[in-house]
């Protein structure tokens, strides 16, 4: 069946309708990796937003295991090409059938090189994906322009909070839309890991008197999340030492009276490289983020830079001052990506007093 | 961290002459670091033998020294030089090898020379079977169960621990030579007494068989500062089993989810750390294809042909950054020359898909198993880009210059089911199309998975080609079938053919109707996130064009020459490249299209524009479409370029230089005799025919010996000398294999001096740079015979002759920039050979000796300056103050069964060059070059047919006084007896122990002088038996006598102190 991915400013792409025909809208957004489509599928930062992967061959391995929740989250996918067969030991379905079970619409076959250099010039935008061959632009137009992502962290966050066993440091882990490979990480170095819904107060996770607190990372504009903001600054206060990844990065910069904007087109894939401020050491990371912390003007009483984007210098890092706290913008349990910066994480059981 | 301030002046080591398994990717590796280096304001000092290479030229390095590669000689061009830094890691497993000797010697640190680039203790940690074993397991890294042997009996005893079947892996060995799989003990003694031989510390590595899973590989980069990226990873579609330069490759992996890549990249990032490696390396792994379980293969301490192929699969310039990284720079401080925003520590992201298939040479070596093993045996490669596997294959396919245009192209039809079965278990050059025949009949995924282990994903895009090919045989040819078919990039041709009912034309203008023409995408290293500066193109159909048609300069198309092929080597790349940088110079934009990623034509940075296609009339024309050139320069890309003439004058491209009906006259049997009467000038007679009776009845008309040849082929493709009418029957035979559209070419064989020249043309004068005579006389291919310059054995008479005849033969065919031409000199008489209207391989050779820049002179001519407003006098230049000698190299023991005798059809896949004040040093340099290292054991063996005896007797004798014991077989040993030799005779090889097998396998043996009774190979004959095992023992082997001579001048003027001539003085 033919589909159509229709951009607010016009543009139209045909293409053929993969997963549910359900029509949607939202932010179109590129990741470059060439490989983790899984991951990023199933990656709670997602939601609110249709991905677009800008490597051509997707699904030539198939749905295995490697998921980083329990769903895929983006409203919609769109590839050039769907592979025929999946070819993995691990495999255990197509992604067609995993897109049509979730219900997640999805285009292929149309020129994702192309989409992405519109995104790069004139930066994010809204768009929707229809199977209606019929569609009236000038109709749709409104209904582009006026989507906005939302307080999407709600839509992701986990109910209820759950425990993953340890012996080691324990651990709050405050799931804005948590990558399972972040709990995983923290469990795989011993630490007993207590995943709390986004909302909970502050007031209950240092009750329970955690050895550290990990802020997650999650989907949306910071800015939207208001009273989680508040609870985080009330953690910030305290002297647990915290560890931020991404979403959570962000939250605690404005937990501290620092601002965020938005990039043109933000910083999804798994090559970019980030400099240890402290040590001029390069890592490439994965990054999945349309917002960043402004750093220009810091106030040094309040935090310094602790990693930089060596692409475009922006802030991918932050180290409070006088705090047990340092933040990140990218994303250290990689998945999909370079594994390169796993070690902030040995850093941070460090920081509660561990001996990793 | 900034430059460091201790390097001012760096020697760079080249990797020498073109053999199989290191072919053009070190000019382009070297030419590109160079060129980095220079950038910095660094001197750089060049030692390279192969002067048929980019990276030798004067605008390349500081000084150029075109000498033998061999410690000795870098030793005393150290002391001349004094460099205060040596870079060994941009001349291929040769280069390393000498770095690492000159390190360990103590030369270096006593001359405070600096190894830059790695370290000695890194290679020895990469290289040193042992110290890598114990470096994985340091780092908890998994290779395969393995021992490093010095004898045979060792070897036998851990098999016999692990288990057969095991692979034999010689240590500091170029392309695997001397390895293999071992399915036996027989097959083990066999190999690894080889591979003992062969290897430089009489090691090899006996290893668990792994064959059959998959082989991934990572290249990755280090700076000083540990900051580590991969550039790329990629897919071997053939499992463990095959060389990776013989494997179909694929960038990036395909089969590999998130975990297994990153797996592996964190497995690679681990090991160049542990290795301190500051520059490139490249990392193999064997990855179970059903579990997570991995195999380090081998580490490559240094840029090599992957890196080549990743540099241009990336748009990442490997070479370029290792350079700087040596000179003490990290990651992040150098510039992305892409997108010219970011920096070099970051990693590529494709956006499309990678092909390269290797270019095997057994369209030259019919006799040769085309099995392929751990050994390689490709004499180069073609890589194509698309944004899908099915449209990569396929173009990838057509740039082969093989006749292959699709999986059909090799016709299985005849076999039956089960014979097609037994056909998919050899691992030869064909698989793929054995796969697809395969798939024609119905066999399922699993058969053939289980079969040649390929991943399934890999078998159903071939499926998918299949099942297209059906299509378009069945059905209508509709709009939508068209663009499916242009998709996966079936070339109009085969959609014709298939189809059946239309015309290849049809086909194309159906596709113009609807507007299904070829878009361009841009290799920009980052899957299109940042804005790119360099137009680096692929074709895709079905998307939007993004190359912009620039118009503002007159523009050339430059038409590259494709792989290397025996042939076909790097000298056109050569030709290719200084061509684009004339037309540059002349204020021209410059648009080049080739498919080589071995070669410094495709790298970025050399024309405006670069199209990495087929080189096809169909691909050749969408660009055109696209580009509009003022006109196409084809005399420079050799014989790829010249056959896409006719249609880029159909489709109204100018030829620049010389017209195609002039090229056409030359080629052109009746054409050309008329030429050669018009200008009164001599030739072999000789007559076309197209059957095998037209040509018995031409050869006895003329009476033989005659030579035998198609016309419009390069390096004597199918070229024989026949002696009867059965040998004619054979080789027609042969030659009518491959289509041919046009005649054969019949001619009396005469025997003498064979001369050649190049000379430029500027429409009313020549330029002839200088005289070159062969050492050989004629029968034997140019390109396989020693040339020497100046021609110092014939008269002013002669010389006079040939710089008439060139002339006259130039303005007749209205040359208009380069000719070559090959003469016969022979009792006072000059005959014509045969006349290339075009650049030839001894262009850059002749260039370097001269000191006279000839493609440039010959651009420029094109361009229509004159020679005499270019600062030249017309006619033959003075020679030069050197005698330069170009030997050429063969890689005979890469190829099992090969006939190594040599003849009118070219075998060799390089060249080195002697160059010396007088003739005999040249000479010896030369042969040193060259690799003939003697004398070692001083015995040889003579066997010739009797027509050489008398010479033979000569070589003999002087043999002898060099002190070597001669023996010889029945005849030839009583024929030397008789004229004085002390000879001693040996059986023949049918006959008892000992016989002449036994003392060439006794490896006692410097030297075999075997000249065979027939120009080709009967496998079962002594004379082919005795080639080979001398070859594949590592005993050198003349097949010629005037080469013997040669040799025989050479060792009697053996030398240890060198007259060093820097090339880029003269």
């Amino acid at each position: 069946m033919k589909a159509f991915l229709i951009l607010e400013d016009g543009t139209v792409f045909e293409g053929t309708s993969i997963g549910s025909t359900r029509e949607v809208v939202s932010e179109i957004v590129f990741n470059t990796s060439m490989t983790g489509y899984l991951e990023v599928l199933t990656d709670p930062s997602y939601a609110g937003q249709a991905v677009c992967m800008t490597y051509p061959l997707i699904g030539n391995y198939g749905i295995t295991d490697d998921m980083e929740s329990g769903r895929p989250w983006p409203d919609g996918f769109i590839v050039r090409e769907l592979s025929r067969i999946p070819s993995n030991f691990r495999c255990k379905g197509t992604i067609q059938d995993f897109l049509v079970k979730h219900n997640i619409t999805g285009i292929s076959g149309i020129d994702t090189r192309a989409l992405t250099k519109i995104l790069r010039d004139r930066g994010t935008m809204n768009g929707m994906i229809t199977t209606n061959e019929h569609f009236n632009f000038e109709e749709i137009k409104p209904k582009l322009q006026a989507y906005r992502t939302g307080d999407v962290v709600s839509k992701v966050t986990c109910q209820e909070k759950t425990v993953l066993p340890g012996n080691g440091k324990k651990v709050a882990l405050l799931d804005f839309g948590a990558k399972r490979n972040i709990a995983k990480s923290l469990n795989d170095r011993g630490c007993e890991v207590t995943i709390y819904p986004a909302h909970t107060p502050a007031k209950e996770i240092l009750a329970a008197e955690p050895d550290g607190i990990m802020l997650s990372n999650g989907p949306g504009d910071p800015k939207d999340c208001g009273p989680i903001i508040d609870e985080v600054k009330k953690l910030y206060d305290s002297n647990v030492p915290i560890f931020a990844i991404c979403l959570g990065h962000q939250l605690m910069a404005l937990a501290t009276g620092l601002d965020t904007h938005k990039l043109k087109y933000g910083h999804r894939g798994g090559n970019h490289p980030v400099k240890d401020l402290e040590t001029g050491k390069v890592y490439i990371s994965s990054q999945n983020h349309g917002y960043v912390v402004d750093t220009d003007g810091l106030d040094e009483k309040i935090a310094v830079p602790a990693f930089v984007n060596v692409n475009d210098g922006t802030n991918e890092g932050l180290k409070y001052t006088g705090k047990n706290i340092f933040t990140v913008q990218f994303h250290p349990e990689a998945c999909p990506g370079p594994q390169d910066s796993g070690y902030l994480f040995d850093r941070f059981i460090k920081m509660m007093g561990g001996e990793q | 961290m900034p430059k460091r301030s201790d390097i001012k002046k760096v020697m760079v080591i080249g990797s020498g002459p073109i053999v199989i398994g290191q072919a053009a990717e070190f000019d382009y590796a070297g030419t590109q670091a160079c060129r980095s280096l220079k950038e910095e304001g660094i001197e750089v000092c060049l030692v390279n033998s192969n002067p048929a290479t980019i990276m030798t030229d004067k605008e390349i390095a500081d000084q150029v020294y075109i000498e033998p590669l061999t410690v000795d000689v870098l030793k005393q061009i150290i002391i001349k030089e004094k460099p205060d830094s040596l870079l060994p890691t941009l001349g291929g497993q040769a280069g390393l090898n000498l770095g690492m000797e000159l390190a360990e010697s103590g030369f270096l640190e006593e001359q405070g020379v600096k190894l830059i680039g790695t370290t000695a203790e890194t290679i020895f940690r990469a290289e040193d079977r042992q110290a890598f074993k114990d470096t994985m397991e340091k780092l908890g890294e998994p290779v395969a169960a393995s021992l490093v042997v010095n004898t045979v009996e060792d070897g036998i005893k851990f098999t016999n621990t692990i288990g057969y079947p095991v692979v034999l892996r010689p240590a500091y060995t170029l392309g695997g030579s001397g390895g293999g799989i071992a399915n036996n003990q027989q097959e083990l003694v066999e190999i690894l007494t080889n591979g003992l031989r062969l290897s430089r510390v009489h090691e090899v590595l006996v290893e668990r068989c792994i064959a059959g899973w998959k082989e991934i590989e990572y290249e990755v980069m280090r700076d000083a500062n540990g900051n580590c990226i991969t550039v790329c990873n990629m897919e071997n579609i053939d499992p463990v089993g095959v060389h990776t330069g013989d494997s179909i490759v694929v960038a990036p992996s395909q089969t590999l989810g998130d975990k297994e890549y990153q797996m592996l990249r964190t497995s690679a990032l681990r090991i160049i750390d542990e290795l301190g490696i500051t520059g490139g390396c490249n990392v193999q792994y064997a990855l179970h294809p059903e579990s997570f379980e991995y195999c380090v293969i081998e580490v490559n301490p240094r840029v090599s042909r992957s890196s080549a192929l990743a540099s241009k699969a990336t748009g990442y310039p490997i070479a370029k950054v290792a350079a700087k990284i040596a000179l003490g720079y990290t990651l992040d401080e150098i510039p992305n020359a892409i997108t010219k925003k970011t920096y070099a520590s970051f990693e590529p992201m494709l956006d499309y898909c990678v092909v390269k298939i290797p270019r095997l040479p057994f369209d030259k070596f019919i006799t040769a198993t085309r099995k392929l093993t751990t050994q390689m045996k490709a004499t180069g490669e073609v890589m194509s880009i698309c944004n899908n596997f099915e449209g990569a294959l396929m173009k990838a396919i057509r740039s082969l210059e093989q006749h292959v245009d699709s999986l059909l192209s090799y016709d299985f039809c005849d076999m039956t089911d089960e014979e097609l079965n037994e056909a998919l278990k050899v691992v030869d050059d064909r698989r793929i199309y054995c796969i697809a025949e395969a798939l024609r009949r119905g066999a399922s995924y699993e058969t053939i998975h289980n079969i040649t282990k390929i991943d399934m994903w890999f078998i159903d895009k071939i499926k998918i080609l299949v099942e297209m090919e059906l299509r378009l045989q069945q059905e209508e040819l509709t709009v939508e079938l068209l663009k499916e078919a242009k998709r996966i990039e079936f070339p109009d041709s085969v959609i014709a053919h298939l189809n059946g009912k239309m015309s290849e034309d049809e086909v194309r203008q159906m596709r113009y109707d609807n507007g299904i023409v070829a878009a361009y995408k841009m290799v920009d290293t980052c899957a299109a996130e940042f804005d790119a500066m360099t137009p680096y193109y692929y074709s895709v159909y079905g998307s939007e064009n993004e190359a912009v048609e620039t118009k503002d300069r007159k523009k050339v198309l430059v038409l590259g020459s494709g792989p290397i092929r025996i042939g076909q080597g790097v000298e056109f790349d050569y030709c290719s490249v200084h061509a684009t940088w004339a037309f540059a110079k002349e204020g021209w934009e410059t648009v080049i299209v080739n498919n080589n990623p071995e070669t410094v034509s495709t790298d970025f940075d050399i024309a405006d524009k670069l199209y990495f296609e087929p080189l096809t009339n169909e691909d050749v024309e969408s660009i055109v479409n696209l580009e509009k050139p003022d006109g196409a320069i084809v005399q420079f890309g050799g014989q790829t370029a010249i056959k896409l003439t006719e249609h880029l004058m159909k489709i109204g491209v100018p030829i620049l230089g010389t017209k195609a009906e002039d090229v056409d006259a030359a080629e052109d049997r009746e054409l050309f005799d008329e030429i050669l009467e018009q200008t009164q000038i001599p030739r072999a007679a000789g007559g076309t025919v197209f059957t095998a009776e037209e040509a018995k009845e031409v050869a006895n008309r003329l009476g033989y010996p005659v030579l035998v040849r198609p016309s419009y082929v390069l390096g004597g493709q199918g070229m024989q000398i026949a002696f009867n009418d059965d040998e004619i029957e054979k080789f027609m035979d042969i030659i009518n294999q491959i289509a041919q559209d046009h005649p054969i070419l019949v001619d009396k064989y005469l025997q003498g001096k064979e001369i050649e020249v190049d000379a430029i043309c500027d429409g009313e004068n020549i330029l002839i740079p200088g005289i070159m005579e062969h050492i050989e006389r004629t029968g034997i291919h140019s390109g396989d015979s020693i040339s020497v310059y100046p021609a110092h054995t014939i008269s002013q008479d002669i010389k006079d002759k040939i710089v008439d005849y060139t002339e006259r033969l130039a303005k007749a065919l209205h040359v208009l920039g380069m000719i070559n031409i090959q003469f016969i000199a022979m009792d006072g008489e000059v005959y014509v050979i045969e006349v290339n209207p075009r650049s030839s391989r001894t262009v850059p050779y002749i260039s370097k000796v001269t000191g006279i820049p000839i493609v440039d002179l010959a651009a420029k001519a094109i361009l229509g300056h004159k020679i005499t407003d270019m600062g030249y006098k017309p006619g033959l230049q003075p020679e030069a103050d050197y005698i330069a000698i170009k030997m050429p190299v063969f890689s005979f023991e890469k190829l099992r069964g090969a006939e190594i005798s040599l003849g009118p059809e070219m075998k060799s896949t390089g060249e080195c060059l002697g160059i010396a004040k007088t003739f005999e040093e040249a000479l010896y340099k030369a042969f040193l070059g060259a690799g003939v290292v003697l004398p070692k054991h001083k015995q040889m063996i003579i066997t010739v047919k009797d027509a050489d005896k008398p010479e033979a007797l000569e070589v003999a004798k002087r043999f002898e006084k060099l002190g070597y014991k001669i023996y010889a077989t029945r005849s030839t040993a009583k024929y030397l007896q008789d004229g004085g030799v002390d000879a001693l005779q040996v059986n023949k090889i049918s006959q008892e122990s000992p016989n002449v097998m036994d003392l060439i396998l006794g490896h006692k043996i410097d030297l075999v002088i075997d000249t065979p009774t027939q120009g080709h190979g009967d496998k079962t004959r002594d004379g082919f038996l005795i080639r080979r095992n001398s070859i594949e023992t590592g005993v050198n082997c003349i097949t010629a006598i005037d080469t013997a001579v040669a040799l025989a001048t050479s060792l009697e003027s053996a030398t240890t102190e060198y007259t060093l001539v820097d090339v880029a003085k003269i």
